[in-house]
C-alpha cells in the first residue's frame, strides 16, 4: 500500500505511449500515486506490474456500477473529504424504499413522476428499493416482477433472506438490480448469487469493524463490485460511521472501506425523514434509502444534490435568456447581467426587494462573472444587443432602456450604437439596485 | 483486523460567546446562552468537543409583515401588530432560543419610524420574553446608522447580539456594542478573506471585543448557491481549529430573509411539480438550515415555526455522542 510515484514508474512499461490520457509514464505514475486513476488505463503494463502494482494502483474508492446497458448508475470514485478541494464524483443515487406488502404498481407508478424543472434543471429519483416486509419469497419475487414492469429506473432489492433474494433476482437478473444484503450469516451465499448474475452487493456491517471483517471475506471469495453499509441507524452515529468510512479510504488507502456506501433513513415523521436524509447526503453517502415519495420533500433534497456536487472550480450558470421578476409590463425596467448564478441570483433577489415587475436579460458569459466576463470579451456590447434583440425584447416593452452594471459603464457608447437603445449605467454592485430604482422607476 | 479510527487532531478552536446577560450579570435575560467552543468539525463528537448546540432564533418584525405568504403568517396573526406579543409566542409556544428582532419599520420607505419608537419596541420584547435578543436594522444603511447607538443604550447590560457591522460600515454598530457591552454581527459577503479582514478591523476598535464576533458569512437558500457559503463557512470552521484566530467565531445565518424570497418558498401555484407551497416552503427553510448545520452554523434565524420544530428535533440527534 502506499508506492509512491517512482516506485509505480520502474513497473511501467515507459513507453510514454500517451494512451492513458498522460503526457509520460512518469505523470501516469504520479497520477496513480495519488489515486486519480487505474493501472487498467495502461494498455502494455505487464500481468506482474499488475499484480505488484494492483493496491496502489486502485483509485481509494472502488467505481462501482449498478444497471445494465445505457441505464447505470456510478457511484464511488471519490477522492476528496472536502467539495471546495475538488469536486465530489458522484451524486448519491435517491432511492425510494416500496414494501413488498403494499401496492407495488401504484406506488412504483408515483415514483416514476417524481421529476422536477426548477431553474432550467431537471431532477429525478434515481432508484426504486423493493423491501421484503412481508418476509414471504413469493411475495418478494412478485414484487420485483412489478417494479420491473412498471419502471426503467433502476432496481435495489431488500432482504437478507437468500431465498427470497435468489427468487427476486432471478426475475430481473438482466436489469442488474443492487443486492442488498449480505450479513455475516449468509455473506457465502449472497456473494455467490451476485457474482452469478454479475450484480453489485452490498455488505451491512453491525459497526465498522465487523463491516471491515466481513468486506474482507466476501472479497476473499473473489468478489469486489460491492457497496458498505456500516449498520448504524441514529444519524448521529450514521454521520460519523460514512466520516471514517471516507477518511479511512481516502487518507489511509483502507481497502476494506474503499467502496462505495449506503444508508437507510429510519424516521417515520416523514418531515424529519427528509432532514436525516439531508444529512446522509451531505456526509458521504452514495446510496441513500428514503421512506418519502413526497414531492415537497423530495424537491429540497434533489435540489441540494445539485448544488453539493457541483465543481467547485467551475463557475455555475443560471439559464440564459429574458427572466422575468414579478410580473412585468411593457413599462418595465429591463437590467442587463450575465448568467453566473451567485451574481445572477443577487441581483435577481435585489430587483425583487425594489417591488418593481422587472425583466433581467442574463446574458451567456459561460457562466463567468461581469468583470471577468468583460475582461474574457464574454460579455460585449455587440453580444448585449445580440441578445435583446433574441429574447424579443423590443415586442414586450415600450421604452427602449436598459440598465447596464456600473462596473461595465464603458460599455455603454458602443451598446447604445449597436442597439439603438438607451443604456443608462447600474450600480457597481447588486446592493445598489434598490437605491437605483428608487431614484429612476419609482 | 480491527479498524484504527482516524481522529484529527486540531491545535486550537472556535471561540465559545456568551449572548445576553442575566440580573447578576448586569441584564433583565432569564439565562444566558453560549455558541460555538468547537474543538472538532460540525457533530463529530468522537474527535473533539461540541460543548454547546446549535440555536434557532425566530424573526419578529416590529410591523406587521406585508410579503409573507398566508401559510406562514397563519402562525402569527394575532399577534402581528405586537411585536411583544409576538416574541413571547415564539419563545413559549414555538420553542425559540433566541429571538431575533428585526426593526423594519424604521425603513424610509415604510413607516420610517424614528430612534425612540425603535427604543420603545426594544424595551417592551425585552420585558416579554427572557431569552437573549438579536438585534437588525431595517437594511438601509443611513437610517440603521441613525438607530443603533440609541437601541444599543436602551439595552444597555443585556448583551444583545447586534446587526450588522460590514466592511464599509463597520464603526457604528462596532462602537455601539463597545460602549454598551453588546455582541456583534460581523457580515461578509461570501469571502473568507473579507470575513477576516473585517474582524481584524473591529478588533483594532476594540481588543474586548474581539471575543464578542459571530460571523455572519452570507449564506443562500437552497438552489440559489448555497454551496458557496457551504464551502466557506468550512474552510473558515477549518482555518478556525487549525490556529486562525481571526476565523475562530461563531457563525449566524440569516435562513428566513434568503429562503422567504425565494420562488420554492412563496409561489402559491409553483410549477405544476412543485407540489403544496405551505409544504414545499417548510421544507426549503428546514432543509436550507439543514445543510448549514452540516457545514457549522451555530445560530440559524428561522421564521417558519414547523420548520424550526424539526430543525431543533434534528440538532437533538446530531447532539448524541457518536465516540468509537
Amino acid at each position: 500500500m502506499g508506492l509512491t510515484g517512482l516506485e509505480i514508474f520502474k513497473h511501467l512499461p515507459k513507453t510514454n505511449c500517451k494512451e492513458c490520457g498522460f503526457p509520460t509514464c512518469l505523470a501516469f505514475a504520479m497520477a496513480l500515486a495519488n489515486g486519480k486513476t487505474s493501472l487498467d488505463q495502461c494498455p502494455d503494463v505487464s500481468e506482474e506490474a499488475k499484480e505488484a502494482l494492483s493496491s496502489a494502483a486502485a483509485p481509494p474508492i472502488r467505481l462501482v456500477k449498478v444497471g445494465a446497458g445505457d441505464n447505470v448508475i456510478e457511484m464511488g470514485d471519490e477522492t476528496e473529504i472536502f467539495r471546495h478541494d475538488k469536486r465530489f464524483n458522484h451524486p448519491t443515487a435517491v432511492t425510494i424504499a416500496v414494501n413488498d406488502n403494499e401496492d407495488v404498481g401504484a406506488k412504483v407508478e408515483s415514483i416514476n413522476e417524481l421529476i422536477f424543472e426548477r431553474v432550467g434543471q431537471r431532477y429525478e429519483v434515481d432508484m426504486v428499493a423493493i423491501i421484503n416486509a412481508s418476509g414471504d419469497a413469493a411475495t418478494f419475487k412478485a414484487a420485483a416482477e412489478t417494479a420491473a414492469a412498471k419502471t426503467a429506473k433502476n432496481i435495489t432489492l431488500v432482504t437478507e433472506d437468500v431465498g427470497a433474494m435468489e427468487a427476486a433476482v432471478g426475475v430481473l437478473a438482466e436489469r442488474k438490480p443492487l443486492i442488498y444484503a449480505a450479513n455475516k450469516d449468509n455473506y457465502e451465499k449472497m456473494t455467490e448469487l451476485a457474482k452469478a448474475n454479475g450484480c453489485v452487493l452490498a455488505v451491512k456491517g453491525e459497526d465498522l469493524n465487523s463491516l471491515a471483517e466481513l468486506v474482507d471475506k466476501v472479497v476473499a471469495l473473489g468478489y469486489k463490485e460491492l457497496v458498505i453499509d456500516p449498520g448504524s441507524r441514529e444519524t448521529s452515529k450514521v454521520l460519523a460511521d460514512m466520516t471514517q468510512i471516507r477518511r479511512l479510504a481516502v487518507r489511509k488507502k483502507f481497502r476494506s472501506f474503499g467502496y462505495p456506501t449506503i444508508a437507510f433513513t429510519t424516521k417515520e415523521d416523514l418531515r424529519e425523514e427528509m432532514l436525516q436524509a439531508g444529512v446522509y447526503i451531505s456526509k458521504f453517502t452514495s446510496v441513500l434509502v428514503l421512506k418519502t415519495d413526497k414531492k415537497e420533500h423530495l424537491m429540497p433534497l434533489l435540489s441540494w444534490r445539485a448544488n453539493l456536487f457541483t465543481d467547485p472550480q467551475k463557475p455555475v450558470a443560471v439559464e440564459p435568456g429574458l427572466h422575468e421578476v414579478g410580473e412585468p409590463t411593457a413599462d418595465s425596467p429591463v437590467y442587463v447581467t450575465t448568467n453566473f448564478s451567485l451574481t445572477y441570483f443577487l441581483v435577481e433577489g435585489e430587483v425583487d426587494a425594489t417591488r418593481i415587475p422587472s425583466y433581467i436579460l442574463s446574458v451567456d458569459t459561460g457562466g463567468i462573472s461581469v468583470l471577468t466576463a468583460y475582461a474574457d470579451n464574454k460579455f460585449t456590447a455587440e453580444k448585449i444587443a445580440a441578445d435583446i434583440k433574441a429574447v424579443g425584447l423590443e415586442d414586450k416593452v415600450n421604452h427602449k432602456k436598459a440598465v447596464i452594471p456600473g462596473g461595465v459603464a464603458v460599455l455603454k457608447g458602443k451598446l447604445e450604437d449597436e442597439s439603438g437603445w438607451e443604456v443608462m449605467v447600474g450600480p457597481r454592485e447588486a446592493n445598489g439596485i434598490q437605491k437605483f430604482a428608487k431614484s429612476n422607476f419609482a | 483486523m480491527a479498524v484504527e479510527i482516524l481522529k484529527e487532531k486540531y491545535r486550537s478552536s472556535v471561540r465559545e460567546v456568551v449572548l445576553g446577560a442575566t440580573k447578576e450579570e448586569g441584564g433583565t435575560r432569564a439565562h444566558t446562552i453560549k455558541v460555538g467552543g468547537e474543538t472538532a468539525l460540525p457533530f463529530l463528537h468522537f474527535e473533539g468537543k461540541i460543548p454547546n448546540r446549535p440555536v434557532v432564533a425566530m424573526e419578529v418584525l416590529d410591523m406587521a409583515p406585508e410579503d409573507w405568504p398566508p401559510s406562514v403568517k397563519s402562525f402569527f396573526e394575532d399577534v402581528y401588530n405586537d411585536p411583544a406579543a409576538w416574541a413571547k409566542k415564539c419563545v413559549d409556544e414555538y420553542g425559540a432560543d433566541m429571538i431575533a428582532l428585526r426593526f423594519k419599520s424604521a425603513d424610509p420607505d415604510l413607516k420610517n419610524a424614528s430612534a425612540e419608537d425603535c427604543v420603545a419596541t426594544l424595551k417592551k420584547v425585552l420585558e416579554a420574553v427572557g431569552v437573549p435578543l438579536i438585534i437588525y436594522g431595517c437594511g438601509k444603511t443611513e437610517k440603521d446608522n441613525e438607530i443603533i447607538g440609541p437601541l444599543a443604550e436602551a439595552g444597555e447590560g443585556e448583551n444583545l447580539l447586534l446587526g450588522v457591522a460590514e466592511q464599509e460600515n463597520f464603526k457604528p454598530v462596532a462602537s455601539a456594542a463597545m460602549a454598551y457591552k453588546h455582541s456583534v454581527i460581523a457580515q461578509s459577503p461570501i469571502d473568507i478573506n473579507i470575513a477576516k479582514q473585517l474582524n481584524i478591523l473591529i478588533s483594532e476598535l476594540s481588543t474586548p471585543l474581539l471575543e464578542r464576533i459571530v460571523i455572519d458569512p452570507t449564506i443562500a437558500a437552497l438552489g440559489y448557491g448555497i454551496e458557496y457559503s457551504y464551502s466557506i463557512m468550512e474552510r473558515a470552521r477549518f482555518g478556525a481549529l487549525n490556529g486562525d484566530r481571526m476565523l475562530a467565531m461563531p457563525m449566524i445565518g440569516n435562513v428566513s430573509q434568503e429562503v422567504w424570497s425565494k420562488k420554492e418558498a412563496f409561489l402559491e401555484e409553483g410549477e405544476p411539480t412543485w407540489g403544496d407551497q405551505a409544504e414545499r416552503s417548510l421544507a426549503w427553510e428546514a432543509a436550507t438550515s439543514m445543510a448549514l448545520l452540516q457545514a457549522g452554523m451555530d445560530i440559524l434565524v428561522m421564521r417558519n415555526p414547523e420548520s424550526v420544530k424539526i430543525v431543533k428535533k434534528q440538532i437533538d440527534d446530531l447532539m448524541q455522542d457518536n465516540s468509537y
